[in-house]
């Protein structure tokens, strides 16, 4: 039987017409992992033994004549940043080479309630720094369709999985386009949501006013399914809010006006810049009003986020002392050797930079300056997102200036965070936002990016499900990465 | 260029407790200089009276009943990533001289 590229409600028919058994479906993607993840690198451990277990019981409730619920053994990966109980956890940092998690992060406990079947956790940049995945303290990840060129990132592995067909759909997280960025990459469906819809709980931290919990998956219908299972307050998380949505997907968009983003336009590349023309044409197709908007305070964006951040993961990354937790240096003979050589040791380029970098921002004399001068910009840019949002139901624009790079591209450091510019104002603004694949340039596949005011994540998720009942570029049955 | 000085990059991981070589210094000196350089932007921003934000949905004050939680892993679980422990606490090194 062809298993190839499943969504959720094609493997669930299957496993309850007893067509495939959950195991054989677990036994399907561990297989592919096997025989290309050589190639891809989207892996940093695969858990063949948990995943049979959990495949084995949804099998014996089938046996049983129980009816199964849509997750009920559905093969997933998840990026390691989520704390899975009895499974190591590295956020693919060396100084938690050796951390095996006490308890599961809230979704991955909401996920293994609702059945699904966690098959791996995926590589990303290092604590979800970097826009390539080329900061993996492990190793890179290559893009499926074409080896030569990166992922995206961070969550660069979770992308490549899930275009590689290892697993149905996987967890992310985004920052500032951490999901978005490597799912237009690799040609894949890849969700931020409101700030505070899904539990962070057990989420290793980056930027706390940030990060959000990402799905991505090969359709924004397969993306709902997975948001409505993991969405929702969590005590554990004080941040987390209860949004009343609608759990069906709204269709009729007959005079609904979309704005797009004259800034992201214009810095778009030529080809790109064509298939977002003809994506907007695809949106028009069902009676949708597209008129131009302009956000002038967007070019703050990238710098704001640039202070914001990097100060919120110096803050959150002192917990890594090499006392409770993780790596500890051998060569420390004194408790500050023990601090300095641990985090020297433990932390790569990167985390380094901004860790540094947040320490100088915050510190004693600059707070004002750069923390609190980004503080207000972050206002700014609220308020004009306002703005331009009175009178339309969505904002639309490219999710990243250009495909994937290639790895002979060598960049330095800014070059590499220009890669997020599209995708960091929805992480400042709080707002919900999709990526949804819109073609294709010299063979790499690019996205079109979808927000929409806070708590308006059904709207996001919504109008990537209409416009890809109109397109088939998310369709990797139809044209896959040839592995 | 040359915003920040290599003894401002030895202040700041100091501050951050971050043992660097003194190739990564001068690696450092550069790169934290353009990043720098790239945030400077924000300078030329006008933003007299504009309150900050810190958080973005606009919670604020979020109360559970003050009752004691009991936490549902052992010592033992708690304890295992440790590096070092000694007797069911975790050991560290002497922190006065």
């Amino acid at each position: 039987m062809d298993l190839a590229y499943l969504s959720i409600g094609e493997a669930h028919k299957l496993l309850v017409d007893k067509k495939v058994s959950a195991t054989q479906l677990t036994q399907y993607y561990l297989d592919r992992i096997a025989k290309y993840d050589g190639k891809v690198r989207a892996c940093l451990t695969v858990c063949t033994a948990e995943a049979l277990a959990a495949a084995k019981q949804v099998d014996a409730k089938i046996a049983a004549g129980q009816d199964i619920g849509m997750l009920e053994g559905i093969p997933y990966t998840a990026k390691d940043m989520f704390l899975t109980k009895g499974v190591r956890t590295t956020a693919a940092s060396k100084i938690l080479d050796n951390f095996i998690p006490p308890f599961s992060a809230t979704v991955n406990e909401k996920l293994d309630a609702a059945g699904a079947v966690m098959i791996a956790k995926t590589n990303h940049d290092e604590f979800g720094h970097g826009t390539s995945t080329k900061n993996s303290a492990y190793h890179p990840t290559h893009n499926p369709w074409n080896l030569d060129h990166v992922p995206g990132g961070s969550s660069g592995g979770s992308a490549a999985a899930v275009a590689a067909d290892f697993g149905v759909f996987s967890l992310g997280t985004d920052t500032g386009g951490s999901s978005r960025q490597p799912a237009s990459d690799c040609g894949v469906t890849g969700f931020k949501p409101t700030y505070g819809l899904i539990s962070r709980y057990g989420v290793v931290a980056m930027a706390s006013s940030f990060d959000t919990v990402g799905v991505l998956a090969r359709t924004a219908e397969d993306v709902s399914i997975v948001v409505q299972a993991v969405r929702g307050r969590d005590h554990r998380d004080a941040t987390t809010i209860d949004v009343r949505t609608n759990s069906d997907l709204e269709k009729d968009w007959q005079g609904k006006s979309v704005g797009v983003v004259k800034e992201y336009v214009d810095q778009l590349e030529e080809k790109s810049k064509q298939l977002l023309e003809q994506a907007l044409e695809d949106l028009r197709s069902i009676g949708i009003m597209i008129k131009e908007v302009s956000i002038p305070t967007i070019a703050d964006a990238l710098p704001a986020y640039y202070v914001l951040v990097p100060s919120e993961i110096s803050s959150n990354l002192s917990r890594y002392d090499g006392i409770r937790f993780g790596h500890s240096s051998e060569q420390a003979y004194t408790l500050r050797e023990t601090y300095d050589k641990t985090r020297d040791e433990g932390f790569g380029d990167e985390v380094k930079r901004r860790v540094l970098t947040g320490t100088y921002t915050l510190s004693a004399g600059y707070y004002d300056a750069y923390y609190n001068k980004a503080m207000q910009v972050r206002t700014q840019l609220r308020q004009d997102f306002a703005r331009a949002m009175e009178g339309v139901v969505a904002l639309v624009g490219p999710t990243a200036p250009s495909p994937a790079v290639r790895f002979t591209d060598k960049r330095d450091p800014i070059e590499e965070y220009m890669l997020d510019i599209m995708t960091v104002a929805a992480n400042l603004v709080g707002i919900p936002s999709v990526s949804a694949p819109m073609g294709f340039v010299d063979g790499m596949p690019v996205g079109i990016q979808i927000m929409a005011p806070q708590t308006k994540d059904d709207v996001v998720l919504s109008l990537a499900a209409a416009y890809q009942g109109k397109t088939a570029w998310h369709d990797l049955k139809q044209r896959s990465p040839q592995l | 260029m040359a915003k920040f000085t290599k003894s401002e990059v030895e202040q700041v991981a100091n501050l951050a407790r971050i043992g660097v070589s003194e190739s990564e210094k001068s690696e450092l000196t550069q790169d934290l200089s353009s990043i720098l350089e790239f945030v400077d932007a924000l300078q030329a921003v006008d933003t007299k009276g504009v309150v900050p934000t810190s958080q973005v949905t606009g919670l604020e004050d979020v109360l559970r009943e003050d009752e004691v939680v009991r936490c549902e892993l052992s010592r033992d679980e708690l304890l295992a990533n440790t590096p070092a422990t000694l007797e069911g606490y975790v050991k560290v090194k002497r922190v006065l001289e």
